[in-house]
């Protein structure tokens, strides 16, 4: 019953907050370890980011960076219990201690950071808004859609952009919110809703997901904002924070130096510095970050670099076949930029 | 003086404190509260200190705060350049429309229903019975998927919605119907509805008077019926009947002008209407059963038709059996109008968590929840205590 597990998260958070005692003071690393696996909060279902496959294991973009994660710190990438939440489960999750890390396709924002007390890695997907109509209302931009029924999900930034866009261009809405994204889209196919309303990059993904005809929908080529999505942590364990940041910066950096799950082990032959410094052959990189030397070695022969995971959940070896654009390397013209590891 | 030694009972010599059974019970309440006190103050020391060091803003200053999130409906104005607070308040005004309103039903229909299970029609009988085995034997839940799924599935898209009256038409957007266009005449035809309430009464305790005196009985129910509705048509038909309709007609992607009730709305009222109202009737029915049978006989001995028999013997002995469980029905109904979350109607519920999202203020939120809903359900149970009162056997 779903609004008994409302209740029951929201209610666990107040107690959590209420009754929990100095537990978390241990580092998040330290609690991680314990358990013998990361505790990683990953949405309902989103094909492509992450959905259970047909064998029941869980798969996909969002799925990926845990396993990175679970790679570097264990040597190990399936070290990891997937929690799936939805958008407004997410953050008390986390708060709580429930989850050690959110990869919930979340955008980044100041009051996030700050009122909610939570830290966001870097940025693993470049996302913007978008609507999704039937072709058969034969809507071309988003400016038609004065007057509209939309259906969205509650506790997102997305709920607040459409808001935002509707009173920006003195246009109406009516909005339909749903909190289960199964019940959300049923809601729209079935023609509940004019509008469906969400990272543009999750609309493609349902489209083909959950479409009876996927080619009756097309989703509007504006993009109302800017989603800039990232996996977050706790405010206050800058040790589990760091490991976050350059787990992910070292998918990227990989990506740029051409180290793929393939060829990682002649790399460690290479004569590069800056490849022996990433993968350990010169230490000091694991232990400034509290983990094993082979801990960016792992990550990538195990899960591959930042091209290669995103071409096999996302891009061009999927149906989905994102294109690279924003989330593309620096040197190609996209965003992905990695700090140096050194 | 001697007269006051003597007449002084001899008194046994006060034990020590501790060995009191007054003081001592004194002692242990006043221990127990200082325990649960004691609780409550680590409970709410403790959360702030973790909110702090999750580094979490406590404190309700978020009310202020400007929503920015739209709200499907409402019954007050609301944009989302309105603040949390008044976000929150429709979100209330939500949950107490749909409980009144379901309340109002569920009695009809659980009455109703209650009845006909004793009816002697043995059709009448036996669909009552089916009605209540089957609503109250399924999940809330899932009924109000299945009605909501209803309105999704079965109803057509606005531009081929069923007209099933002129003006009021069924698509997968909800119900939409024609309303009065406002006139000064209105406000006379309500005052004329209120005098009508006013002259009914009257007329009612001067019959109940007059037949306590001479026995003569004189047709109530039908003046009180003329007044209510006759007086206010009468303003209406001197006025030239002015009404006006506002006519729904698309507009674009939906139906604009006229009234309209969601999908989402009307799938919950069905829903708790429906399920609550298979509990009443039974309520309803053990209420009935309750009142010996040699009541009904003695007022069929006095020549009572069927009628006024269950309206003036049954009915009244039944309701002190009924109101007390009825109470609990009426508080379960308000407080499953939350699954609303479910099927996207913005309730308290839905809206507060919204809210808690966007702020992060999760303690706040669930504490205003609750209190809401405690308070509600105190006022329910109060009101209904009082009827109780009054329905109660007064004894002689």
């Amino acid at each position: 019953m779903m609004i008994r597990r409302v209740w029951v998260q929201l209610l666990a958070v107040a107690t959590a907050t209420a009754l929990g005692g100095a537990a978390q003071a241990g580092s998040t690393l330290d609690k991680v370890k314990q358990a013998g696996q990361i505790s990683c909060g990953v949405p309902t279902g989103i094909a492509g980011f992450a959905a259970p496959d047909s064998q029941g294991h869980w798969a996909g973009f969002d799925v990926d960076v845990c396993r990175a994660l679970s790679a570097a710190i264990f040597g190990a990438a399936d070290k990891v219990k997937y929690v799936p939440l939805t958008a407004q489960q997410r953050f008390t999750a986390l708060q709580s201690g429930e989850v050690d890390v959110l990869s919930n396709n979340t955008t980044d924002t100041l009051q996030r950071d700050t009122e909610l007390g939570l830290n966001f890695a870097p940025v693993v997907f470049y996302d913007g808004q978008g609507f999704m109509v039937a072709k058969k209302l034969g809507i071309k931009t988003a400016k038609e859609l004065n007057g509209a029924t939309i259906c969205v999900a509650p506790g997102t930034t997305t709920e607040l952009n459409l808001a935002d866009y509707f009173r920006a261009n003195k246009m109406d809405f009516k909005p339909v919110v749903i909190e289960k994204v199964d019940e959300l889209y049923a809601a729209f196919f079935s023609g509940r809703c004019d509008v469906i309303t969400g990272d543009a990059s999750g609309l493609a993904a349902q489209r083909l997901g959950r479409a009876s005809n996927p080619d009756d929908y097309i989703v509007l080529s504006e993009r109302i904002s800017k989603e800039p999505l990232a996996p977050v942590v706790r405010h206050g364990d800058d040790q589990w924070d760091d490991i976050v940041r350059w787990v992910v910066y070292a998918l990227i950096e990989a990506e740029e130096k051409g180290i793929t799950t393939k060829n990682v082990d002649e790399k460690l032959k290479s004569d590069d510095p800056g490849i022996k410094r990433m993968l350990g052959v010169t230490p000091g990189m694991g232990k400034a970050l509290g983990l094993d030397e082979k801990w960016a070695y792992n990550e990538i022969k195990l899960v591959g670099n930042y091209g290669e995971i995103f071409d096999r959940t996302l891009g061009k070896e999927t149906e989905l076949k994102f294109e690279r654009g924003l989330n593309d390397l620096w040197t190609h013209g996209g965003l992905m930029y990695a700090m140096p590891i050194r | 003086m001697a007269t006051d030694s003597a007449t002084a009972a001899p008194q046994a010599p006060r034990p020590p404190p501790w060995h009191d059974a007054r003081i001592r019970s004194i002692a242990y309440q006043v221990l127990f509260v200082a325990v649960v006190a004691a609780f409550v103050a680590f409970l709410v020391h403790n959360t702030l200190v973790n909110l702090h060091r999750q580094n979490i803003a406590s404190g309700f200053g978020f009310l202020d705060r400007e929503a920015a999130f739209g709200i499907g409906e409402s019954l007050i104005a609301y944009s989302p350049a309105d603040t949390y607070a008044r976000a929150f308040l429709v979100g209330l005004l939500n949950t107490l429309y749909v409980s009144a309103l379901g309340i109002a039903l569920t009695t009809v229909l659980g009455t109703v229903m209650g009845i006909a299970r004793l009816s002697s029609n043995w059709l009448i009988r036996k669909l009552a019975q089916v009605y209540v085995e089957t609503f109250r034997n399924i999940p809330l839940l899932l009924q109000l998927f299945f009605w909501w799924a209803m309105f999704r599935v079965s109803a057509p898209a606005p531009r081929q919605a069923w007209e099933l009256l002129p003006g009021v038409l069924v698509s997968n957007r909800g119900f939409v119907y024609p309303v009065p266009i406002a006139d000064p005449v209105h406000h006379w035809m309500l005052l004329a509805f209120a005098l009508g309430i006013i002259g009914a009464i009257g007329v009612s305790r001067w019959s109940k008077r007059r037949q306590a005196l001479t026995g003569a009985q004189f047709p109530t129910g039908w003046v009180g019926a003329a007044l209510i509705l006759g007086l206010p048509l009468l303003v209406f038909l001197a006025a030239g009947m002015p009404l006006e309709l506002d006519w729904p007609e698309l507009k674009g992607f939906n139906f604009g002008g006229g009234g309209a009730v969601s999908p989402e709305f009307a799938a919950l009222l069905i829903g708790l209407t429906v399920y609550t109202g298979s509990f009443v009737a039974e309520i309803v029915r053990a209420g009935i059963l309750a009142v010996s049978w040699g009541q009904s006989e003695a007022a069929s001995a006095l020549g009572l038709k069927p009628g006024q028999r269950m309206r003036l013997i049954v009915l009244p002995q039944a309701l002190r059996v009924i109101v007390p469980p009825m109470t609990s029905e009426y508080l379960n109904l308000t407080k499953n109008s939350s699954l609303a979350v479910a099927i996207g109607y913005p309730d308290l519920v839905s809206i507060a968590g919204t809210t808690i999202n966007q702020t992060g203020q999760a303690v706040e939120g669930i504490a205003m929840i609750m209190a809401v809903y405690l308070t509600i359900s105190l006022l329910i149970s109060l009101f209904m205590n009082l009827y109780n009162r009054a329905v109660a056997l007064v004894e002689r």
